[in-house]
């Protein structure tokens, strides 16, 4: 399945959101995370499955003004 | 004691936490600068990279607040979605919302602004909008719900310092109670003083700490003119006056002939 994860195109095998994070080796704590889009919240990563095509954002605390 | 949202502060500085020479340099200019809000942002993280996490480490050891930003966001649904995955990640329902309407000011799109403030107010969230110094601006924003406005005072990171004092002076006269925070434009210790000299509840500020020679010396200074200004509203200051007044007595004088 090919996903854009963070603006790159990636070639995965994961079913879920929470597989993404594994496969991909995302093994910080502190992350947030969208799909097309859309808040998925930390506790509903399991829950969501993904598809062909789909946008995802991981995002983690940087920096800011 | 500041208060916003319910919470009560014993500082008057807000601190960004970008731009310094190093993770340590920041350590200690928020601890110089007696702040207790610090604004952090949310950025993309690179697969297996804990860059997030040794950040966020550091954040939370210095035991103050945490306001995330959405600093960089053009649109609604941009602003409100980094909300929300704010809100996810750092557990709190604080946001400093930001929606740019122009790459060379930065200034807000205070349209989307206000139309992405009704949305996070309606969500439960606690909103600080960045906004421009414009008094119908502010009253769409207190009509959304926001509890707190942070007019700019000049372009951020630009360090001009106050440019339309008439304006900031309007809204404070305006919204007597609202908590005003100037976000943006301060370049030096006086241009502090001279906002909170307005009636203003505090400032918040990155570049003129973060990029001065001395971050560290520079947040203790912005703290101390904070105060200062914030004392001296309260104190009752003489207006300025066309022409000189003898400060020492003239009753007694000596006559030398």
């Amino acid at each position: 399945m090919r996903l854009i994860v963070n603006g790159e195109p990636h070639e995965v095998a994961a079913k879920t959101l929470a597989d993404l994070l594994g496969e991909l080796e995302y093994d910080g704590e502190w992350l947030a995370t969208a799909l097309n889009g859309e808040l998925v919240r930390a506790t509903a990563r399991a829950a969501v499955g993904l598809n062909d095509g789909d946008r995802v954002e991981i995002l983690t605390p940087r920096q800011g003004g | 004691m500041l208060t916003l949202y319910g919470t009560e502060l014993s500082s008057r500085l807000l601190l960004g936490t970008a731009q310094y020479p190093s993770p340590a340099i920041l350590m200690d200019a928020v601890k110089a600068s007696e702040t207790k809000i610090v604004t952090v942002s949310l950025r993309r993280e690179m697969a297996g990279g804990k860059s997030g996490d040794r950040f966020w480490s550091l954040i939370q050891s210095l035991g103050v607040h945490v306001l995330p930003n959405t600093a960089g966001c053009h649109t609604v649904k941009e602003a409100v979605l980094t909300a929300q995955m704010a809100r996810d990640i750092f557990a709190t329902d604080w946001i400093k919302l930001e929606v740019i309407g122009n790459h060379d000011t930065l200034q807000p799109d205070v349209f989307a602004l206000v139309e992405a403030a009704r949305i996070l107010n309606a969500d439960g969230f606690k909103v600080f909008p960045y906004m421009t110094d414009d008094l119908v601006v502010a009253e769409r924003l207190l009509e959304a719900g926001c509890e707190v406005l942070m007019p700019w005072c000049a372009p951020i990171g630009s360090a001009l310092g106050p440019l339309n004092l008439h304006a900031l002076r309007a809204l404070r006269g305006h919204f007597p109670e609202v908590p005003l925070i100037v976000d943006a434009g301060l370049g030096r210790p006086s241009h502090a003083a001279t906002v909170m000299e307005l009636g203003f509840d505090a400032i918040l500020l990155n570049t003129a700490v973060a990029k001065a020679a001395d971050p560290v010396a520079m947040a203790a200074a912005f703290a101390k003119a904070a105060d200062a200004g914030h004392m001296a509203f309260h104190a009752g200051m003489l207006e300025p006056r066309d022409v000189a007044v003898p400060s020492t007595p003239v009753i007694g004088k000596a006559v030398f002939t």
